[in-house]
């Protein structure tokens, strides 16, 4: 149905795709693979026409495409689900659906029951339930995106593109995905799947195309291939164990941090927990069950009802970040572009961004040649790979994006980083320095608390585990307990001490 | 400013003049210069007088007063924020000044001194209530614009207030030397702001803010803090161009600086500082200003009408920001 031949693309001086065939049949799903940086969204972008390929054809039933924009891609059949959505909040399902094409009666007024009536059949045809006048904000994100793919539907797409869909749903709301998907294949739909998550390839999908570094490694039935030979496809490397060794924790150790009572909502469950040295506290749950925001009221830039903080046994409260930071306790946000990172700054800026106390001169001055050279070693040491430390980061991979976070808190002397979903959206190499980048770390005595959603991850990393659900801790477990059905009983079935 | 020479490999081919050229242009300030010396040309072939040193001095002299206070206004522009209440706490700085000078017959240290507390004390009330208050910066200034405005038209019956001490107006008309004072006001203050931006932490910590809020607050910037203190200075600046008009003017004047606040943005824009804040230099906004000054002074001298002024103005900050645009 879908082919795309020797397919290269050139910015400037460098080659970011270097002749890679893509073939995907009516009624597949097809999985595009490779890391970060391997040329996916390039590729997809050069598919619905938002980017023109510099040489390759495109050919839909065999017929060549030219497209100069993404109307022509979306007239051609080709619907695109972007892993930021393209949805206005403030609108309802219906109207994000039939944006700039709403139907109108002979007058010219809208037609609204026509188009609900429309909606309605999509979704019903996606076998899908989905409040149609609430604005799409108030809607999960699960149900947002039904409401891009239904969108895409109604443009009588073909071929239908998800990029990263299941990075932000829940389990449960992943599994929904994968029966709609399942629906549309049976419907004769071809579906280009993008994951990071191996083992729902191998659930959902019919055949997988691999990409490395912009070069097509090649295609395979999922029948035919395994989890290794897959990783190695990607990486062109064996990786025989990316969590590095955990160590034996003392039996001793000191409590540096400790939360007494956290109560993030009124009527809420109350929860506590203690973060000892050199260990990492794994936030397990599910994504809503209060991990983030937890850590987030901690350091005071949530606000809970009520938040009794600790540190090294003394209380204390803080009423913003920069209390944390003063007390050796900082943040590594989930979304790094919007929280983490000051994209219009260079790598140099954002490493000092908060450290300016380390190089004053003359009481009320930067210190330039110290900012520089601090911070350049700041950089090597996180081995942040980029032409030097002026470049900007928002050419930066997601990995060195994060690095270069990690970075501008390990410039600091802090005791206590709390990582949100450490690894989202990097790609297995980088996923590993990152690993041994936070064993380092907690080897000097200092402590981590990571929050995450892959269990893999939690499992790898955790030397203790609290899981959450519906805002609060209902277990911590330790050492050999830690297992992914352990973890994933507690987040589903567990039940939260409520107080009212 | 940047060391990049410290970081270049060694093959690196040598510098051609081209490359030259290209890093002059890929400063921020290429475009802002290109089309001040555009129209200074221009403004020389059409007028014999344009070039001359007094003509020039004279032309800086003009602008002082919208420069000082788009260097309050380039700060908060620079944390994405907007100060529409300038011209206005202008006005009520020099009438409160003059009043008390003159009506109530005090010193006149102590009316200056009063102009620049109603002028921090203004900057003060705004960033509270849009860093604490979370309200919006456009509303918050355009509601302390009428209030202020309104304070001077209370305070001085809607008249002037004049019969000042005489050396007041040396700070609107004296010179050290040929210099006009307020011109060399101007070249201190914009130099203190550029140490601000670019020597103090303060000064990261307010590109970082217009860059990405959510980031420097977790990351530990005390937001707020940063943000009050922006108003805090734009009002300062307002009070300090305020006793140049002062001076300029001989009295105190509630009607004075109406739409400034106007010509202050304009200034920062055609600098090249993004409107929504994160990037620019302060320098710019100088020549921005300069440029304004230099197209009044110009037209004036071709003896263009003046409605037709501020059309032909409307029209060149268009193209400045669409080139612009089209050039990054």
């Amino acid at each position: 149905m879908l082919r795309l031949e020797g397919i290269r693309k050139r910015f400037g001086p460098v080659e970011v795709l270097r002749g890679v065939d893509l073939e995907v049949k009516a009624g597949e799903i097809h999985a595009l693979l490779g890391e970060n940086g391997a040329g996916k969204s390039t590729l997809m972008k050069i598919l619905c026409g938002i980017l023109t390929p510099t040489a390759g054809t495109i050919r839909i039933n065999g017929e060549e495409q030219h497209f100069a924009d993404y109307d022509q891609a979306t007239a051609a059949g080709i619907g695109i689900v972007f892993q930021e959505f393209s949805l206005i909040p403030y609108l309802t399902p219906v109207e994000n659906m039939f944006l700039a094409r709403e139907m109108t009666t002979k007058l010219g007024f809208l037609d609204r029951t026509a188009m609900r009536k429309r909606a309605q059949e999509i979704l019903a045809q996606l076998d899908v339930d989905l409040p149609l006048d609430v604005p799409v904000r108030r809607l999960s994100v699960a149900e947002q995106q039904f409401v891009e793919i239904a969108k895409a539907l109604s443009l009588n797409a073909r071929i239908l593109v998800l990029d990263e869909p299941t990075a932000t749903l829940t389990p449960s709301e992943t599994e929904h995905l994968f029966k709609v998907m399942r629906e549309l294949r049976k419907q004769g739909v071809a579906i280009i799947f993008i994951s990071h998550h191996l083992e729902e390839i191998f659930e959902i999908c019919d055949r997988i195309t691999v990409l490395r570094d912009g070069e097509f490694v090649g295609d395979s039935d999922v029948a035919d291939i395994d989890n290794d030979r897959l990783v190695e496809m990607m990486v062109g490397r064996r990786i025989e164990n990316s969590f590095p060794p955990k160590p034996a924790l003392l039996p001793q150790a000191k409590i540096l941090l400790e939360c007494e009572e956290v109560q993030l909502r009124r009527g809420g469950p109350i929860s506590s927990f203690q973060l000892r040295e050199g260990e990492i506290l794994g936030f397990a749950g599910l994504v809503g069950s209060g991990r983030t925001e937890t850590a987030l009221a901690m350091l005071g830039a949530y606000p809970a009802v009520r938040c009794k903080v600790k540190v090294d046994g003394q209380e204390t409260r803080f009423r913003e970040p920069a209390d944390g930071l003063a007390h050796g306790i900082g943040l590594l946000p989930e979304n790094r572009k919007e929280e983490g990172l000051i994209t219009s700054f260079p790598i140099l800026q954002n490493i000092s961004i908060n450290n300016y106390a380390k190089y004053r001169k003359n009481m009320w001055f930067i210190d330039m040649q110290k900012e520089l050279a601090s911070s350049e070693a700041a950089m090597k040491s996180v081995r942040v790979k980029a032409p030097n430390s002026h470049t900007r980061v928002d050419n930066l991979s997601g990995g060195n994006q994060q690095k270069v976070v990690i970075a501008r808190w390990l410039n600091h002397s802090m005791k206590v980083l709390i990582f949100d979903e450490p690894t989202r959206g990097i790609d297995v190499g980088a996923k590993s320095e990152i690993y041994q980048l936070m064993r380092d770390f907690t080897a000097k005595g200092d402590a981590i608390i990571m929050i995450s959603s892959e269990l893999p991850e939690v499992i790898g990393m955790s030397d203790r585990v609290c899981v959450f659900r519906s805002g609060g801790i209902v277990a911590t477990v330790e050492g050999d307990a830690i297992t992914s059905e352990g973890i994933m009983t507690h987040a589903t079935t567990g039940k939260a001490r409520n107080v009212a | 400013m940047s060391p990049e020479s410290t970081v270049a490999s060694p093959s690196n081919p040598p510098r051609s003049v081209g490359s030259v050229f290209r890093k002059i242009f890929a400063s921020p300030l290429a475009l802002p210069l290109i089309g001040l010396i555009v129209v200074s040309v221009l403004m020389g072939l059409a007028s014999d007088n344009f070039f001359s040193v007094s003509n020039l001095l004279n032309v800086l002299r003009q602008v002082s007063v919208v420069a000082i206070l788009a260097v309050g206004m380039t700060f908060v522009i620079l944390t994405g924020g907007i100060d529409l209440s300038v011209g206005a706490v202008m006005a009520l700085a020099g009438t409160i000044a003059a009043g008390l000078m003159v009506k109530m017959g005090m010193p006149a240290g102590v009316g200056l001194l009063a102009g620049l507390l109603v002028g921090l004390g203004l900057g003060f009330f705004n960033g509270v209530l849009v860093a604490w208050g979370r309200m919006p910066a456009i509303i918050v200034t355009l509601a302390t614009m009428g209030i202020a405005r309104g304070l001077g038209l209370i305070y001085s019956g809607g008249y002037p207030i004049s019969g000042l001490p005489s050396w007041i107006s040396w700070f609107g008309v004296g010179r050290v030397g040929i210099i006009p004072v307020p011109v060399i006001a101007m070249a201190l203050i914009y130099l203190i702001a550029w140490v601000l931006l670019h020597r103090t932490p303060f000064g990261r910590h307010v590109y970082a803010i217009g860059g990405n809020e959510v980031a420097a607050k977790l990351s530990g910037v005390k937001t707020e803090r940063v943000k009050l203190a922006v108003y805090v200075i734009s009002g300062l600046t307002a009070a300090l161009a305020a006793l140049i008009l002062t001076g300029r003017l001989m009295s105190g004047q509630p009607n004075a600086g109406v739409g400034f606040e106007l010509d202050a943005i304009a200034a920062v824009v055609l600098g090249g500082t993004a409107i929504a804040g994160g990037r620019g230099l302060i320098f710019g906004t100088l020549i921005g200003a300069v440029l304004l000054g230099i197209l009044n002074n110009g037209l004036n001298l071709m003896g263009i009408n003046p409605y037709l002024q501020d059309v032909i103005k409307g029209f060149i900050i268009l193209l400045a920001i669409y080139i612009g645009r089209e050039w990054r």
